[in-house]
């Protein structure tokens, strides 16, 4: 990536998140806070009864953790992780939403990416399309913003 | 929990969640009044918390499971302080919009709580 050569870490926008892009963080965060509490819940409280659902949650709830740490944090590294972590949701979520209506019995436990994102008012689908959208929108580069 | 302080509490949410929402939009930076919204949000889940201890002590238990009741209870808590507190930090319209999208989760939140409360288990 280009702006790796044009601009040191110290002298790039303190910020990548200012705008509207505090209140995709907000969001992010909310879902964070969410999908952890209640993974935390379901293997606290009858993690064998669909240890597959419930590990899958966890692991959905650990990288929205990081994707909205990813987002507050400026740099091209962090940016990076932000693409990955919201890919990796995004498909998260395509892939288990679509499972959990072909073969339900696949995911009789609900998961954060089941019907969708459903119990989730579909924020789990709706999220990382416009994350995508704001990290395509702006890359890390010096003196941008 | 007391279901009818329950009901009251989801409405002052999603009031103050709509009026942040609006306020935001419209290009307003955090103010007395929005911040004050979510300074009531908070203080509804306190007194909720308080509640919530004492309930069962008077017969009133969750049908549901508790501790699903008291991560959310927890969760919602921390929500408007963390908004509030970055709504001080930078001071822009998409701050109050921040407010707002806080207030409208406690909502959704409490709303999860009276059910887990109420009807989880019945």
């Amino acid at each position: 990536m280009e702006s790796l050569q044009s601009a040191p870490p110290e002298t790039r926008t303190p910020t990548t998140m200012s705008g509207i892009g505090r209140v995709l963080v907000a969001v992010y965060g909310v879902l964070a806070l969410a999908a952890l509490g209640r993974s935390f819940v379901q293997i606290v409280s009858k993690y064998e009864e669909a240890p597959l659902a419930y590990a899958l949650s966890a692991l959905a709830a650990v990288v929205y953790v990081v994707a909205t740490i990813a987002l507050v944090r400026p740099g091209v590294v962090w940016y990076r992780v932000a693409w990955a972590t919201i890919a990796f949701e995004f498909t998260g979520v395509i892939v288990v939403g679509t499972l959990s209506i072909v073969d339900p019995a696949l995911f009789p436990h609900d998961t954060v990416w089941s019907w969708f994102g459903r119990g989730y008012l579909f924020i789990p689908l709706v999220l990382p399309v416009l994350g995508m959208w704001w990290l395509a929108k702006h890359r890390p580069t010096a003196g941008a913003e | 929990m007391i279901e009818w302080f329950a009901w009251v509490q989801l409405a002052v949410a999603v009031t103050a969640g709509l009026l942040c929402l609006v306020l935001g939009f419209a290009g307003r930076v955090p103010s007395d009044l929005t911040l004050g919204a979510l300074a009531v949000v908070e203080l509804l889940i306190l007194v909720q918390i308080v509640i919530a201890i004492a309930a069962p002590a008077f017969g009133n238990s969750p049908t549901g499971s508790a501790l699903e009741f008291w991560v959310y209870l927890v969760s919602a808590a921390l929500l408007p302080p963390a908004a509030a507190f970055w709504a001080l930090l930078e001071r822009n319209r998409w701050s109050t919009v921040v407010l707002g999208v806080a207030a409208l989760s406690v909502g959704v939140m409490v709303y999860r709580m009276l059910q887990i409360w109420t009807v989880q288990s019945v």
